[in-house]
């Protein structure tokens, strides 16, 4: 039997926002041997509702799993697993080149152009460059700048949104009053 | 203010009391229906303690010899009452000594409430003496854990920490308290939690579910029931036999599902999985539906998954979520409390019976009787062996004690033989096989069933991996029976080296101490036999014997447990020798 394909997929996670969170989400990957790709956290559009955006490579045998294993953590208030082609996502990413390199030639100027990055912030030393995009076309840009000394590069990790019309997370949360009226 | 008194906040609706940290700790567990507590004392929960020394009328403390015991112990007072056990263990060696039982709890769903004292908030993260990260070393091992930095935190985290344990699935949960917290007073008022918006404990009936389960049951010809323990977790022993009775399936029973129905019902098919009986692991690949209740399809039960019930569909009944579909696909997954679920299912089924199917299950039962029960129970060699001595101590308590065992061979012919009429009767360490776990764990199930008989089974490994708890058993006057099955070797694992490993017996063989003089310096009556002839005798004293009592049965060096599917085959290629 051959063994099923990896994907990329991207997970949402809500969760109460309390300490140690990170790692009760993270044990799960690391138990079943799962690298994290990308992570960031940040507070939700709902007040005091945390969300974590990971990214992984995974078999979607073992993505739904996981989920699950991810939901059951007692603070963890729901696991979306998306597919790339079920949200649009975003990386940022920041290139310091020097600013002599920037005047020595009309180069790095037609570099930004071209792939939509804007400068930051020039000083007599540095320059400060910014891209969003996808992974792909931020590694792209570095790899162009690269050649004319890029001294620090940095990436964000993925945030992402998905093409439902509904917040998905309000329509759960909805449910999951109404399920509690049924059991009680 | 920070999240996590944010967390914990509830307005307050009644009156308040002025009192210490250690205090409400003792309100809050009486609040809980706490009568008794397993536990251990240390620096750092020296101000709970002191608070226990003015509620000894009230809860009874049992003072183990060690924290692991501590926790075993809860686990067989919760595992025999379905209340949730309490531990209270001190900082950092104290705490980490816990992390065995509650791995053990976890992966059996035993609901425990372990409360562990840690050091001054000001001294956290400063390597303080007897300090631990608790909440990061328990994390993976309990269900939920908690960190307690304010007096007036303790009421609100216990109330959470007792819903946690004993809803949904049940599991262990750790409220680590500092020292300060418990010192500090409070407005002590308490609300018991009723719900957690993160965490749903069970999911609403799903009917179309059920009709679905209903539609293959009733199109079934050769069904098979998979007992489990949420079966006994739900209080569901009724609903299940008149889900059994109305389809007459024939229902086999997992390790921890054992009891759940009386072992003579004629329904009752036998033990699955490694050691089970040969019937419901042959048959497993014959049956054209399972159906799963309150199991989770361990490695243990299923062996290869992908030589498992190939022929079958699968209804899988289950209260967590994250179990379907984990081990085996649910062609119908039946989410819920089986407690309610199967009522549902029963009316919607169709009264039916399965004879020639169940026939079918009576003639592996004469095979396995005549290759392998006949000589194990019945020997005819001068040795004694582990099934004889089983069956003729579950007779000797008219097959109605609590067996509670150890981990290795004894354990799985305690399964095998043992008989049962009554459910939440054996306490045992399923899903971690923690050897040392049988004799704690039975000093807190008698403990838990004052009025019935409590037998544990240990062998001469895990006997010695707990053996102090004597100590406890003494002190606290605890009359479980003790039946020592010793060998001289780790029984289990020799088996496997016989049959996997060319007789290598690399550091199987032990070379033991004189357990009876091990027993009279506890002061614990005790008996050794060595031949069949003393066996009865032995037995009556045991059973006749007022408070504790260790009879300990020298039997066969190199006895094995059949039928066995090896570890990684098809439950269809299990060995009857």
């Amino acid at each position: 039997m051959q063994a099923p394909d990896k994907e990329e997929f991207t997970l949402s996670v809500y969760s109460e926002n309390h300490v140690g969170l990170l790692n009760q989400i993270t044990t799960v990957f690391t138990r079943r041997h799962i690298n994290i790709e990308s992570l960031t956290t940040s507070e939700s559009a709902i007040s005091g509702i945390h969300k974590f955006t990971i990214v992984v490579y995974a078999t979607a045998n073992h993505i739904e799993k996981l989920a699950k294993q991810i939901e059951k953590r007692i603070d963890v208030l729901k696991v979306f697993v998306f597919r790339a082609d079920e949200i649009i996502h975003q990386e940022v990413a920041l290139y310091k080149v020097s600013t002599g390199s920037l005047l020595g030639g009309n180069e790095i100027e037609k570099l930004v152009r071209q792939y939509g990055a804007r400068i930051l912030e020039i000083t007599p030393e540095f320059t400060v460059i910014e891209k969003t995009g996808h992974k792909s076309e931020t590694q792209e840009l570095f790899e162009k700048l690269d050649p004319y000394g890029v001294s620090q590069f940095v990436r964000s990790g993925r945030i992402a949104i998905t093409k439902n019309k509904k917040e998905l997370l309000e329509t759960y949360l909805k449910k999951l009053e109404k399920d509690q009226t049924q059991l009680n | 203010m920070e999240p996590q008194s944010q967390l914990l906040m509830k307005e307050k609706t009644t009156e308040t009391t002025r009192m210490s940290g250690s205090e409400a700790v003792m309100q809050s567990l009486l609040k809980e229906d706490t009568s008794i507590i397993f536990g251990y004392p240390g620096g750092a929960i020296m101000p709970i303690y002191d608070a226990l020394y003015n509620y000894h009328d009230q809860i009874h403390h049992v003072l183990t010899r060690h924290e692991q015991g501590a926790v075993h112990a809860a686990q067989g007072y919760a595992r025999v009452t379905g209340k949730v056990g309490v531990c209270f263990a001190t900082s950092g060696p104290g705490a980490t000594n816990t992390i065995t039982g509650l791995a053990d709890a976890m992966m059996d769903s035993t609901p425990l409430v372990v409360i562990t004292g840690q050091v001054v908030s000001s001294l956290l993260g400063t390597d303080a003496f007897q300090e631990t990260d608790v909440v990061g070393v328990t994390q993976p091992v309990t269900k939920w854990n908690y960190q307690v930095r304010k007096a007036e935190d303790i009421p609100a985290a216990l109330a959470r920490a007792f819903f946690i344990a004993r809803s949904g699935r049940p599991g262990p949960v750790v409220v680590d308290i500092t020292k300060d917290a418990q010192i500090k007073e409070l407005d002590y008022s308490y609300e018991p939690v009723t719900g957690i918006r993160s965490y749903k404990p069970e999911s609403p009936i799903d009917f179309h579910q059920i009709d679905e389960a209903a539609h293959l049951i009733n199109l079934a010809q050769k069904p098979l029931i998979l007992v489990g323990q949420g079966v006994v977790l739900g209080n569901a022993e009724n609903e299940l036999m008149e889900f059994i009775e109305k389809t007459g399936m024939p229902a086999a029973w997992t390790v921890l599902g054992l009891s759940a129905m009386p072992t003579e019902h004629p329904l009752n098919v036998g033990m699955l999985g490694m050691h089970g009986n040969y019937g419901p692991n042959i048959k497993t690949n014959e049956a054209d539906l399972i159906i799963a209740i309150g199991m989770r399809f361990d490695d243990r039960v299923t062996g290869d998954l992908s030589k498992y019930a190939t022929n079958a569909k699968v209804i899988h009944m289950e209260i967590d979520p994250a179990e379907i579909n984990k081990n085996v696909h649910a062609d119908v997954p039946v989410l819920g409390n089986v407690k309610k679920t199967l009522p549902v299912l029963t009316e919607k089924v169709s009264q039916n019976e399965h004879k020639e199917w169940l026939a079918e299950f009576k003639a592996c039962d004469r095979i396995e009787y005549d290759r392998i029960i006949e000589k194990e129970v019945n020997p005819i060699d001068k040795g004694m062996t582990m099934g004889e001595v089983i069956s003729r101590v579950s007779s000797a308590f008219n097959d109605d004690a609590v067996m509670v065992t150890d981990v290795g061979q004894h354990q799985m012919m305690g399964a095998r033989y043992f008989r049962f009429k009554q459910t939440r009767s054996v306490v045992t360490s399923g899903g971690l096989g923690t050897m040392g776990f049988g004799l704690p764990a039975a000093m807190g199930a008698k403990l838990g069933t004052p009025d019935r008989p409590v037998c544990v089974f240990v062998g001469d490994g895990g006997f010695q991996m707990t053996i102090q708890e004597l100590g406890t058993i003494f002190q606290t006057k605890i009359p479980v029976k003790i039946v020592l099955l010793n060998n001289n070797f780790l029984g289990m694992v020799r088996q496997w080296q016989e049959l996997f490993f060319d007789k290598r017996y690399a550091s199987t063989e032990l070379i033991n101490p004189d357990f009876q003089t091990i027993a009279k310096g506890y002061h614990v009556p005790s008996v050794k036999i060595t031949e069949h002839d003393d066996l009865d005798g032995a037995i009556k004293q045991m059973v006749d014997s007022e408070g504790p009592f260790l009879m300990e049965v020298v039997v066969e060096k190199e006895g094995n447990v059949f039928p066995m599917v090896p570890a990684g085959a098809s439950v269809s290629d299990i060995r009857l020798e």
